[in-house]
Parts: C-alpha cells; sequence; structure tokens
C-alpha cells in the first residue's frame, strides 16, 4: 500500500473518490490532480508572461516611444524574466514529474501526499504578488530578472513584492524537489533499479538536487537585498565595506545551475518522445545518465561566464572559459545520442516527434551559440547585448518549451483519455517554428550590430530587424493560442484512446488504461 | 548558419556581423568571432545533415524497418573524444586573444568615465588635455523620441559633447559610476567594462583610424538606461591638440564669476541647459515629472513657495526619494536652473535667484 | 504490500525527508558564507580590497632602481556635496621607493559632514604590491561646514610587482558614513547584521 505519512489523507480520499467542487482541487493530495493544476497554473502563467511579451515587442516595433514608458518597459522585461522562468518553466516540467513519475515508476503516489499539495499551492500568492505589484506605486520591480544592487536598492515596494514572490517560489520548488526525490529513491516498484528507469526520471532527480542546491542560494541572495534595503546592512553596498559584484557571484551560483533546471528535464521529455516515434530503444542509456550528471556538476563551476564584463583577473576569465567549454562534451553527447537513436529507425511524425526535432535542432542552435559566448573575448562584444537575449531564448523556448509541448501531446491521451486533434498540433508546430525563428533569429545580427539588451528605444540601423522581430513574436505568441485549442478539444472529446496509443512507447505508464485512473500501482507491479 | 542564406538581405543595410572594428584587438575579436561560427556551422550542418537523412530514408512510411542496436562503446568514445580536440583548437586563439585584451599599463592617455544616471562624465587625467572635464549626455531631441518629429541618423547616439582622442594613442579608460552599475560599450573599438560604484575598473583601446564611432551603456541601469549613448571621435594627433588646448581655455572663461548679479532674461536660457541636462530626464522637459516617482515642477508647491526651500532641496536632496542632492553644481549653475524652474511652463515669480544666494546657502 | 513494508516505507521516506531539508538549510548558509569566502578570497588576490591597513611594512625594502612605475590617483565622491581632487595626478616612483602624494577635499556644506574614502586599484592584481603607510582612508574624515582639508598618502610599491605593470591606478572614493562619529573603519561594516 501507499507509503506515505499522510496514510490517514489516503483513506480519507478512498472514502469520497472523487470529492466535487473547488474543495476537491483545495484539498487535493492526488499526484494526478497536483500535476493537472501545475500544468494549468503554468500555462497560466505563460499566457501573463507572454503578454508582457508581446507588449515588449510592441514597444520595439520601431523606433521612438509608442506603447509603454522607459520605466513600464523595465517593469515588463523584469516580469517577464521573473515568470516565465519561475512561474512558467519551472511549475510546468514540475507538473510533468508529478503526473508522471508514479506512472513511470510504479509508485501509488508521491512520497509526502500532503507537502505536494502545499508546494503547488504556494504558486497562485507568489503569482498574485508579482502580477499585482505592476498596480502599486512606483511600480513593480525593474531591475532585470537578475536584480541586480545597487539599481534594486534604489526600487520602490514592487520590488520587495518581487523578492517576496521569489521567496515563495524557491520554498515551493524545495518542496516540490524533495518530493520528486524521496519518490524516486524510495517508491519504486520492486525490480525497478535506478539503471532501469525510464531517463525522464533520471534527469528529474538530477534536477530535483540541483533545485535543493541552488534555489536556497538565491533566496539567501535576495535576502541580502531586502536587509540592504530596509534593515541597514550592506552586503553589496561599497560604502559600507560591501561590493555589487559579489551579488553578481551569488546569484550567477544560483543562476547557472538554475539554465541546467530548466534544461534538463527538458532533456528527459525528448528522451522519452524520440525512441517511442523512431521504434527504437535510446542510444546509450547510460552515457545519457552520465552526461547529465556531468553537466549538473559542471553547471556549479562555470557561474562567472555571466560577469566577462565586471573587471576580473586574466586567470579568472581563462579559468571560467575553459571550464564553460567542457559543458559542450556532454551536451554534444547528448545530441549525438539522440541523432543515433533516430539512425536506422522507423520514424513517423506525429506532433510529439515533431516538437521533439524541432527541440533537438534549435536547441543545439542555441548551443552553438552558447559556445561562442564562452569566448571570453567574444562575449565582451556580446555580453548585454541582443545576441545573449537570441541564445537564451534558443535554449529557454525552442530547448524547454518546445520539449514541454512535446511531452504535453504526447502524454495528452493519457491523461484525458482521448487523441488529441493531430492536424491542430502539427498546425501549432510548424507555426510555432516558423514564428520562433524569424522572432528570435534575427536578434543574433541585432546583438552582433551592437544593440544593447533592456532598451526601449533603439537607433535606425537596428530598425529592420526588430520589426522582423516583434512581427514574429506577434505571431508567435497567436500560435500558442492553438495549443489551447486542442488541449480544450481533447478534453471535451475525441477519438478514444487506448492504454498504449503510441506503437513505439516503452513503460509503465502505458499498462495503465486511458485515461489514468484517479489511484494507479496500489499494487505495485513487478519489474523484470 | 543561415549566413548566407540572408546575404541577400544583406543588400538592404542589415548587418549580419559585429561591426567594422577599427584596433587591432576588435579585429582579432571579429576574426575569432567568424572563426567560431564557421567551425560551429560546419559541425551543425555535419550533425543534422545525418538527422535529416535519418528522416527521410528511415521513415516508417517508405516502410523502413527499425533496426533494435541501442549502444556502441566505440562510437560513444569517439564522439567524447572529437570534441574535447576540436575544443583544444579553439581554445588556443581564444586563449590569445584574451591576453592580448588585458596589458592597460603605459597608456598615452589616461580617460576616466564615470556612469551617473543617466549621461556619462569625462576626466581626463593623463596626457595631453590632462584637467579637461565634462559631462556628456544624449542629444537627441525629446520630440524625436516622441515620434512628434523626424528622426535624425544618429537618432539616440548623439551627444552634447563627444568623447575626442587622438588616432594611433593607446588610451586608457577608467570607468567607475556614480549610482548604480553602468557599462561602457563601444562596438567599433572593441571595448566593454562595467562601470562599478565605489570601485575603479580599466579597459584600454588604440584606434587605428579618425572617425565617430558609437555605443551605449550596456547594462541595465534605470529608466533612462537606453538613453545614455558613447560617442568617441577619433581625430588627428593635431586636431586633438588644438581641441585640447580650446577646450582648456573655455574651461577657463568659463569659470563663472560668482558674484555677477544676473538679469532674468540673460540667466533663463543658462538655466534652460543646465536643467536639460541634469534634470529633465525625471522631471521632463515640459515640467510635468513622472508622477508618482518624480513629481511635477509646474505648479509645484516647493518651486513656487520659498526661494530657501528650493535651494535646500538642490543642495542637499530629499531622503527617501528619488531626488538626489546637486551640490556638485556651481553656484551659477544652481542658480540658473532654480531661476528657470521658477519662470517656466505656468511658472511666472518673476524672481531671479542669484549666485551669490545660492553661496550664502551653503555657509 | 504488508502493514511492516509500509511502515519501513515511511520511516525511509522520512529520513530521505529529513537529509534533504537539512541540506536545503545548508545551502541557504552557504549562500551567506559566500560572504565572508569573497572577501578571503578578494584578501587574497587582492581585488577589490577595501579598508586594507598595510601595517606590517619592510620599511627596509631595497630600491629598485632599474625601473619606474607610474602611479595615477583618481578621486571621486559618490553623492557627497563635497569636492575632492589628487593635488598632482601622477607621480613616477622606483619600487621600494617611499612617496607620499596629497589630496584635497572640502566640504561644501553648511553643516559638518563624515565621510569615508574606499581604495580601489588597477589593474587589480597590483593592490597586493601597493602599500600605504600613512593614509586618509584609514580613518573616517569628518570635516566642518565648509572645511578644506589636505591630506597626505605616504605609500610604497612593492620591487617584487610584476614586470609588466609599468602604471598603477590609484582611485579613492569617498562615501557618506550617515549620522556617524568618527569611529574607525570597517565598524560600519555591515552594521545590523550578516
Amino acid at each position: 500500500m501507499a507509503a506515505i505519512p499522510g496514510g490517514a489523507d489516503h483513506a480519507h480520499d478512498h472514502a469520497h473518490d472523487h470529492p466535487s467542487g473547488i474543495m476537491r482541487w483545495v484539498t487535493t493530495t492526488n499526484h494526478k490532480d497536483i500535476g493537472s493544476m501545475y500544468l494549468w497554473f503554468s500555462f497560466a502563467m505563460f499566457i501573463v508572461g507572454g503578454i508582457m511579451a508581446m507588449v515588449i515587442r510592441a514597444e520595439l516595433f520601431e523606433p521612438g516611444l509608442q506603447v509603454v514608458d522607459p520605466d513600464r518597459f523595465n517593469q515588463m522585461t523584469t516580469l517577464h524574466g521573473l515568470i516565465m522562468v519561475f512561474g512558467a518553466i519551472m511549475p510546468a516540467f514540475v507538473g510533468f514529474a508529478n503526473w508522471m513519475i508514479p506512472l513511470m515508476i510504479g509508485a501509488s503516489d508521491m512520497a509526502f501526499a500532503r507537502m505536494n499539495n502545499w508546494s503547488f499551492w504556494l504558486l497562485p500568492p507568489a503569482a498574485i504578488l508579482l502580477t499585482t505589484s505592476l498596480l502599486v506605486p512606483g511600480g513593480a520591480a525593474a531591475s532585470g530578472w537578475t536584480l541586480y544592487p545597487p539599481l534594486t536598492v534604489q526600487m520602490g515596494m514592487g520590488m520587495d513584492m518581487a523578492i517576496f514572490a521569489v521567496h515563495i517560489l524557491g520554498i515551493s520548488s524545495i518542496m516540490g524537489s524533495i518530493n520528486i526525490v524521496t519518490t524516486i529513491l524510495n517508491m519504486r516498484a520492486p525490480g525497478m533499479t535506478l539503471m532501469k528507469m525510464p531517463l525522464f526520471c533520471w534527469t528529474w532527480l538530477i534536477t530535483a538536487y540541483l533545485v535543493i542546491a541552488v534555489m536556497p542560494v538565491l533566496a539567501g541572495a535576495v535576502t541580502m537585498i531586502l536587509t540592504d534595503r530596509h534593515f541597514g546592512t550592506s552586503f553589496f553596498n561599497a560604502a559600507g565595506g560591501g561590493d555589487p559584484v559579489l551579488y553578481q557571484h551569488i546569484f550567477w551560483f544560483f543562476g547557472h545551475p538554475e539554465v541546467y533546471i530548466i534544461a534538463i528535464p527538458a532533456f528527459g521529455v525528448v528522451s522519452q518522445v524520440i525512441p517511442a516515434f523512431s521504434r527504437k530503444p535510446l542510444f546509450g542509456y547510460a552515457s545519457m545518465v552520465y552526461a547529465t550528471s556531468s553537466i549538473a556538476i559542471l553547471s556549479f563551476i562555470v557561474w562567472a561566464h555571466h560577469m566577462y564584463t565586471v573587471g576580473m583577473p586574466v586567470a579568472g576569465q581563462l579559468y571560467f572559459m575553459f571550464a564553460t567549454m567542457l559543458i559542450a562534451i556532454p551536451t554534444g553527447v547528448k545530441v549525438f545520442n539522440w541523432v543515433a537513436t533516430m539512425w536506422r529507425g522507423s520514424l513517423s511524425f506525429e506532433t510529439p516527434m515533431l516538437f521533439s526535432i524541432g527541440f533537438l535542432f534549435l536547441f543545439t542552435l542555441g548551443g552553438f551559440s552558447g559556445l561562442v559566448l564562452s569566448m571570453t573575448a567574444v562575449d565582451v562584444q556580446l555580453h548585454d547585448s541582443y545576441y545573449v537575449v537570441a541564445h537564451f531564448h534558443y535554449v529557454m523556448v525552442a530547448g524547454a518549451l518546445f520539449s514541454a509541448y512535446a511531452g504535453a501531446y504526447y502524454w495528452l491521451p493519457k491523461w484525458t483519455g482521448h487523441m488529441y486533434d493531430e492536424k491542430l498540433g502539427k498546425l501549432h508546430f510548424w507555426l510555432s517554428l516558423v514564428f520562433f525563428n524569424m522572432t528570435f533569429f534575427v536578434q543574433h545580427f541585432l546583438g552582433l550590430a551592437g544593440m544593447p539588451r533592456r532598451i526601449p528605444d533603439y537607433a535606425l540601423q537596428f530598425a529592420e530587424f526588430n520589426m522582423i522581430s516583434s512581427i514574429g513574436a506577434f505571431g508567435f505568441g497567436l500560435s500558442q493560442l492553438v495549443f489551447l485549442v486542442v488541449v480544450l478539444k481533447c478534453l471535451k472529446g475525441g477519438e478514444k484512446a487506448s492504454a498504449k496509443p503510441w506503437d513505439g512507447a516503452e513503460g509503465l505508464e502505458w499498462t495503465v488504461p486511458s485515461p489514468a485512473p484517479h489511484h494507479t500501482f496500489e499494487t505495485p507491479p513487478i519489474i523484470k | 548558419m543561415g549566413l548566407s542564406l540572408l546575404s541577400g538581405l544583406a543588400q538592404a543595410e542589415m548587418k549580419l556581423n559585429l561591426q567594422e572594428p577599427v584596433t587591432e584587438l576588435g579585429h582579432k575579436v571579429y576574426d575569432l568571432h567568424l572563426l567560431m561560427t564557421i567551425v560551429c556551422a560546419v559541425i551543425f550542418v555535419a550533425v543534422f545533415g545525418v538527422m535529416f537523412w535519418s528522416v527521410f530514408v528511415h521513415r516508417k512510411s517508405a516502410g523502413h524497418k527499425a533496426a533494435t542496436f541501442h549502444e556502441s562503446t566505440t562510437v560513444e568514445i569517439l564522439w567524447t573524444i572529437v570534441p574535447v580536440f576540436i575544443l583544444l583548437g579553439m581554445a588556443w586563439p581564444a586563449t590569445k586573444t584574451i591576453l592580448a585584451m588585458r596589458d592597460t599599463s603605459n597608456s598615452d592617455i589616461t580617460i576616466k568615465a564615470t556612469g551617473y544616471q543617466w549621461k556619462w562624465g569625462y576626466d581626463y587625467l593623463k596626457g595631453d588635455g590632462a584637467g579637461i572635464s565634462f559631462v556628456s549626455t544624449l542629444s537627441t531631441p525629446q520630440p524625436q523620441i516622441r515620434n512628434e518629429a523626424e528622426k535624425g541618423a544618429d537618432y539616440l547616439l548623439e551627444v552634447d559633447n563627444e568623447l575626442v582622442v587622438p588616432v594611433g594613442k593607446k588610451v586608457r579608460i577608467l570607468t567607475t559610476a556614480n549610482d548604480v552599475i553602468h557599462a561602457w560599450w563601444v562596438p567599433a573599438l572593441a571595448v566593454k567594462q562595467d562601470a562599478v560604484p565605489g570601485f575603479i575598473r580599466d579597459t584600454w583601446f588604440r584606434a587605428e583610424k579618425t572617425g565617430t564611432f558609437r555605443g551605449q551603456c550596456a547594462e541595465l541601469c534605470g529608466k533612462d538606461h537606453g538613453y545614455m549613448p558613447i560617442v568617441v571621435k577619433v581625430v588627428t594627433e593635431d586636431e586633438y591638440a588644438a581641441w585640447t588646448d580650446g577646450q582648456l581655455k573655455a574651461m577657463a572663461a568659463a569659470a563663472d564669476d560668482p558674484d555677477k548679479m544676473y538679469e532674468l532674461g540673460e540667466f533663463l536660457p543658462r538655466g534652460e541647459k543646465v536643467f536639460a541636462a541634469n534634470c529633465a530626464a525625471c522631471h521632463q522637459a515640459n515640467g510635468k515629472g513622472l508622477p508618482p516617482a518624480f513629481p511635477p515642477l509646474d505648479g509645484s508647491k516647493v518651486v513656487l513657495g520659498p526661494q530657501d526651500d528650493q535651494i535646500n532641496v538642490l543642495l542637499h536632496g530629499r531622503s527617501g526619494t528619488a531626488m538626489a542632492a546637486f551640490g556638485h553644481l556651481s553656484d551659477t549653475e544652481i542658480a540658473a536652473v532654480i531661476t528657470y524652474t521658477r519662470n517656466s511652463w505656468g511658472n511666472a515669480t518673476g524672481e531671479v535667484i542669484q549666485p551669490s544666494d545660492i553661496k550664502m546657502a551653503r555657509e | 504490500m504488508t502493514k511492516e513494508a509500509s511502515v519501513e516505507a515511511d520511516g525511509r521516506n522520512r529520513s530521505t525527508l529529513i537529509r534533504l531539508v537539512v541540506s536545503a538549510f545548508l545551502m541557504f548558509g552557504f549562500g551567506y558564507a559566500l560572504v565572508p569566502f569573497y572577501d578571503k578570497l578578494c584578501q587574497v588576490l587582492d581585488i577589490n580590497n577595501l579598508n586594507k591597513q598595510d601595517t606590517d611594512v619592510p620599511l627596509n625594502t631595497q630600491v629598485d632602481r632599474s625601473r619606474s612605475v607610474t602611479v595615477e590617483f583618481d578621486a571621486n565622491v559618490l553623492k557627497m556635496p563635497w569636492s575632492f581632487k589628487p593635488v598632482s595626478s601622477s607621480v613616477v616612483v622606483h619600487p621600494g621607493e617611499i612617496a607620499t602624494v596629497e589630496y584635497e577635499v572640502s566640504n561644501t556644506l553648511p553643516t559638518a559632514m563624515t565621510g569615508q574614502a574606499i581604495p580601489s586599484y588597477t589593474p587589480t592584481q597590483a593592490g597586493q604590491y601597493f602599500q600605504k603607510l600613512e593614509c586618509f582612508c584609514f580613518q573616517q574624515q569628518t570635516l566642518a561646514a565648509g572645511e578644506t582639508r589636505v591630506m597626505p598618502i605616504a605609500f610604497l610599491v612593492s620591487p617584487s610587482l610584476p614586470k609588466d605593470i609599468g602604471t598603477i591606478t590609484l582611485s579613492y572614493t569617498f562615501f557618506e558614513v550617515p549620522g556617524a562619529t568618527a569611529a574607525a573603519p570597517g565598524d560600519s561594516r555591515r552594521a545590523g547584521g550578516g
């Protein structure tokens, strides 16, 4: 039976299998309910952050100030970053973890069901804090999502709300991660050894450790800002013996692993989808596990490559450059493994596979621009320019978001019991692919030509590419509504999905009926 | 990647690469970036050539049957080792360029660039022209930004006082800041250096040819981050000598007589200048401000109230608000700007504040 | 699963939980530990080393007359109505030679005010070869209304300065010490916690 401390809760669940009304969602401790709430929440946040991106691109559509004043513009870029990173992408993958990890390892639920409920319900208050900070006097935080002091010390109460929101989101993701680690380590079905786990579980295990290691560091950094602002400390103020650059070190000690907290679960999803539609097992499973672990470990020792221009000794620049270049090796191994998985397979191109191939293609492009940026001398030119904006959107959007879509289409039949509309799904993919590149590819050129990031207005030589980028962004934003239509249609009806709708798919999640019943694997399956 | 595809667009004056460098280091960076991009493009094409071959040939719809292999130690070791060598090949030129970047010693001219919210201050510390000191602010008129006038060719990349340096001389730039972190970036000179309040950092360049090179602040520094450009004018040595001579003379002449009594009419233009350079970013040229953070001066109680209170606010700032202290301005400048605010927009007190009033208030 | 197995799994989960929660708290502490660690690292590498008092200076160092180093001086005030400048903008010294230069500071305010000067060097690694025997930056400076003060610095550049450093810039920035009575430097540091 379920091994959860909240055993009484569980019994309660049994008594009323589907309590109705809003209280069902507020009190639920079921991993599938909580997973769904995470996914809906992250999609809502994705829309909110997306609207902010639309405001940004509307302002940048042509030179001059049209839509917002510069201060609002900075608030938009700041909240767009914070919301997309902490409110959209991270909760989306936690949602996948909640839904799929127990199903994949043959557990009946997450290890700490009640804590699971808390970690979700912390998110909405944080989201409300962030969005309503736009309405307070002085507006929201306008210092960029990196919250560099001394600029953050100048801001109004919107900044305090952002710091508080970051604290809450941090606690939520730490609780979620503790749950995931415990579930994976202790609750696997008999015979499911670690090296037999689906790769998605492996990537989440590694990610969860990263979260537990670095989110508290971020919490510490923003707490220092808070006390510098209100309680007279001088961590980052030279006048009191502090140093603003220290914040950047602490922030990026969190910030670089954070990049992999976002990317590694994406690797996991793609590693499930590509073999399924290649009808061939994942190539180099063991080397995938080792490569992912090396990426995670390396991510702790490269942080200062975000700070080449703050003035560091040459030895430091050289060290961080070499360490950063090293990351290309395990990342390369992963890309080669995916391509080798497809090689001589029997490929078909349903929407999840299309998004996975899109991921592979564009994430690698983002990886290469990252390699270019790792060269200190080149980075000094490109740092804080649109080249960097293009680079990390290739990694975050074409990387994390595309893979989240791949996962969503892949598991929608399992979640809803219906097949999604394949035509609309493909339309969603092709629109996203074209508009994504239209938005972000040209930003490489803007950065090379010398356009700084986070500016509301620009010189005339940047006008053409900005217009292309803005049109692309509007197109990309609208295309995402296609996804909403697909999901709603799929929830309402459609072709009945069998327990295993994809003929090449492997794993325990396909042994339970579609839609997955409220309680699964109450008796653990035996893995040979 | 994609570069050749888009080369047709290049005709439409769309720049696809780094700006044409004008320093030796800039050429090195330019070449290094090009080399990296080409190497990456070749690998990209090779890897995805394989993938797309697979996509076209190994399709289920074409009747391809899946193989069953799922590992090959030889291949896996090979594609771990080969990238190591490629990376070593990349690291070599990258390291050489870094080492070439750092030698800031033995400059001919040293200039300190101080970042303010939102303008740059320049102090010539060493070399011909030592002692020259000025502030460089955006000179693009507000109507162009507000789309009420045709935008000029150097829209947002033009300043009132350009940084002038001689060609072929090693110029060392010290950076620091007065409030938050800024960054001094001129792409054509291949320099970017953060300016951190309380600390100095340095960078250097030696321009190979004359011309005007434009850059911008690269580190988000608040509301007008996008409006503090950097313009470097590289001139011949003779022109530079003439310029420094003129500047030093002008500075001596501009030292205002603090005891002079001004008339309203002659004082207003001076006040408007001081206002545009120091106050308009927040309080706006039309005096309407940007409430609530930046209150309007037009009709303001402080501006229309007792003179001493307003002088006090300017000299000492107002703690707990964004209003900074402007005690570093000269008595004449402060007097001029107060006179201007009390006699502009809807304000018409008719009062003239004299430099001697400020002097008295300071004592 | 039997009841015993379930209890056993509960215990395992709880111990994992405790381990992970403790790790999270340790990492929060680690974030704070980075502060003194960074200070120490900066001290060792001599980057951004503030308020350094070079007490153990070997006064009988050999003067290296074979080469000379240009030392440039710079001055900044951060949001303070003080004027502050070096009397001479640079001197040329031989390594090991003691030199004295002066800075002039004046308070333009009608009230007394206290400031603390913070030194900063470029190139950053030059700081460790730069030894100040006497400096106004060792103490907070309180200037009366309208007072002007000329303040000396005595320093020497260590003969072990690497040969490739030919120019050192020493820059001071004056900060206001709010509501301060003249206290020792460093007392204001992180007052109130941390």
